[in-house]
């Protein structure tokens, strides 16, 4: 019996432009499937509303009257903490996207998506990013909501874009963190449990609520190791011109982002095999 | 009668579509594929026999690149899946086990999504998936969202998705397992239709050995991680004498039958766990 050789494979597979495309294909693939499913049920939109809005019209209304976090002049506390539920709102989409990967696995659909010419870091990378389509739409809402509220948000659409990607990095970080956990937890209910557990410690260890001077200093050190934190910052600072290092921000939620696909990414054949 | 016995009496292969050399696989301690060595030919439909825990799927899972052999090689149109794994998954469409497609997304977006992973060229890709869904009957609901589909038209969407990248070989999981008798004859139909249009190589895992017999151009029967015997069905239920069957077969080369030792996955045991596990969704 004639075995047949290997066949060695064309060049132009490994070239770093054709990587690069492969990439970009993917993750425009998985974001236009997000995009479906948003168009086919919106009640999710709706539902998640809910949780964001009572947060800006019970505690920041209460809060802005109550005067107890000092704000500079002509900066209202709601003003201050709207930037801080964009930040949690996506958060909060975000760090359940593990649970929707392992329904996955369960349902077959990973594995066939693993069987397609796809990289495993673009397969995450696509994921990561469709969580932060979902996220920007969910964004647009609260937006609208707060300048309802009277919030003066920025008009200039260069900062409006740029919030739209700090939102986008934030929410495929924090995607990235839950697959990962996914891959370890290999559970549903194991990483509802881990996905409570971190969620709100993620979320009062960062200056959405309130500025970090006012933490104690074991709080303060916590918060400048949360992405959540710069994610809130870059926001504030675009959205309602805080004072903010916009670089430093940015390259914190780039480097945080890049890790965690990496770390999914290694660990997605250990979740797709189980 | 041996493997290569068979194979050799079935003819020589100079070609191969599929080929596992000394292939194993552990977990942990327990081997679950050991030492498989399998040819298939370009354009030949081959079953892959056994009961639950034979250790079929794992060797499915090897050749389609989600598993890395503990040793040994698995090549597809020659290029090595472990060494070339992004290569080798662009010529397979592939149909797990599981009903897996996306209940949230309509059929066409179901199929559409594959073709964009496959790369379909933008100006091929509505032609291309249109063709998909209707080679498998399904035009006329692709705008249904396919959480509304029964149990057949999901596995017929499945089989458009695995062929919208029009692959040459095509590997199907259990295809039938959940269908009901009429459905899994229509879907047998379009596999061999399919096959003979497009001169695909077919592999599929399957317990019911009724369909192996009809359908398959040559079998593997495994068991306990091995292959037992190789060869047409016809040759090997010839072998053991008029009016043997292809379980008689399996029976002859195991020392078991499918329907016994339910503790190692027995057909009974497959069928049981399934049944439990449509039930619960």
């Amino acid at each position: 019996m004639t075995s047949a050789a290997p066949v060695a494979p064309p060049a132009a597979w490994d070239s770093p432009i054709v990587a690069a495309r492969r990439l970009a294909s993917r993750v425009g693939t998985l974001c236009w499937v997000e995009v479906r499913k948003i168009r086919h049920d919106r009640t999710e939109l709706y539902t998640r509303a809910i949780q964001p809005v009572l947060w800006l019209l019970i505690f920041g209304e209460t809060f802005t009257h109550l005067h107890t976090i000092p704000m500079p002049k002509g900066t209202s506390y709601l003003a201050y903490i709207a930037p801080g539920i964009l930040a949690q709102s996506a958060l909060f989409i975000a760090i359940f996207y593990g649970i929707q990967i392992i329904w996955e696995r369960d349902a077959g659909v990973l594995t066939k998506l693993m069987v397609t010419p796809t990289p495993r870091s673009a397969l995450i990378s696509g994921k990561a990013f469709a969580a932060g389509v979902r996220s920007l739409v969910q964004g647009v809402v609260i937006v609208i909501f707060a300048a309802i509220l009277g919030v003066a948000l920025t008009t200039n659409p260069l900062k409006l874009l740029a919030a739209a990607v700090i939102l986008v990095l934030g929410s495929a970080f924090f995607s990235c963190l839950s697959m990962s956990i996914a891959g370890l937890a290999l559970a549903r209910d194991r990483l509802m449990g881990i996905g409570q557990a971190i969620t709100m410690p993620l979320f009062f260890s960062s200056s959405a609520l309130y500025p970090t001077y006012l933490m104690p200093g074991w709080l303060q050190a916590i918060s400048k190791v949360n992405p959540l934190t710069y994610q809130v910052e870059a926001l504030r600072g675009l959205l309602i011109g805080w004072p903010t290092t916009l670089w430093l921000d940015t390259v914190v939620l780039v480097g945080a982002t890049v890790v965690s696909i990496t770390c999914a990414s290694l660990l997605l054949p250990r979740l797709a095999n189980r | 009668m041996t493997a290569g016995a068979t194979e050799k009496a079935a003819g020589e292969i100079t070609t191969h579509a599929v080929r596992c050399a000394d292939l194993t696989y552990r977990f942990g301690a327990h081997t679950a594929v050991d030492h498989v060595d399998l040819n298939i030919a370009p354009g030949e439909m081959f079953g892959l026999l056994g009961p639950n825990g034979a250790g079929k799927t794992t060797t499915i899972r090897m050749l389609t690149t989600l598993l890395k052999p503990a040793t040994g090689t698995v090549s597809v149109f020659g290029i090595d899946a472990a060494a070339h794994p992004m290569q080798v998954r662009r010529p397979i469409g592939y149909v797990p086990q599981m009903l897996s497609a996306d209940a949230n997304l309509t059929g066409l977006e179901n199929v559409e999504l594959f073709a964009r992973l496959f790369d379909v060229p933008r100006k091929t890709r509505k032609d291309r998936v249109a063709a998909a869904l209707t080679a498998m009957g399904l035009s006329e609901a692709a705008t249904r969202l396919a959480g509304t589909f029964s149990g057949g038209m999901i596995r017929r969407l499945e089989l458009a998705q695995a062929l919208v990248n029009a692959p040459r070989l095509l590997v199907l999981d259990e295809p039938t397992v959940g269908l009901d008798p009429i459905a899994r004859g229509d879907v047998w139909d379009y596999i061999e239709r399919l096959r003979a249009e497009h001169q695909m190589t077919v592999l599929m895992t399957t317990h019911y050995m009724d369909e192996a017999d009809a359908y398959c151009h040559r079998v593997s029967l495994m068991h306990r991680g091995g292959i037992r015997a190789t060869g047409r069905p016809a040759d090997l239920r010839a072998g053991l004498g008029d009016g043997a069957t292809l379980d008689d077969v399996f029976r002859h080369y195991t020392g078991d039958t499918l329907d016994n030792a339910p503790e190692e996955g027995g057909i009974r045991d497959v069928r049981r766990a399934r049944r439990t596990a449509r039930r619960l969704g």
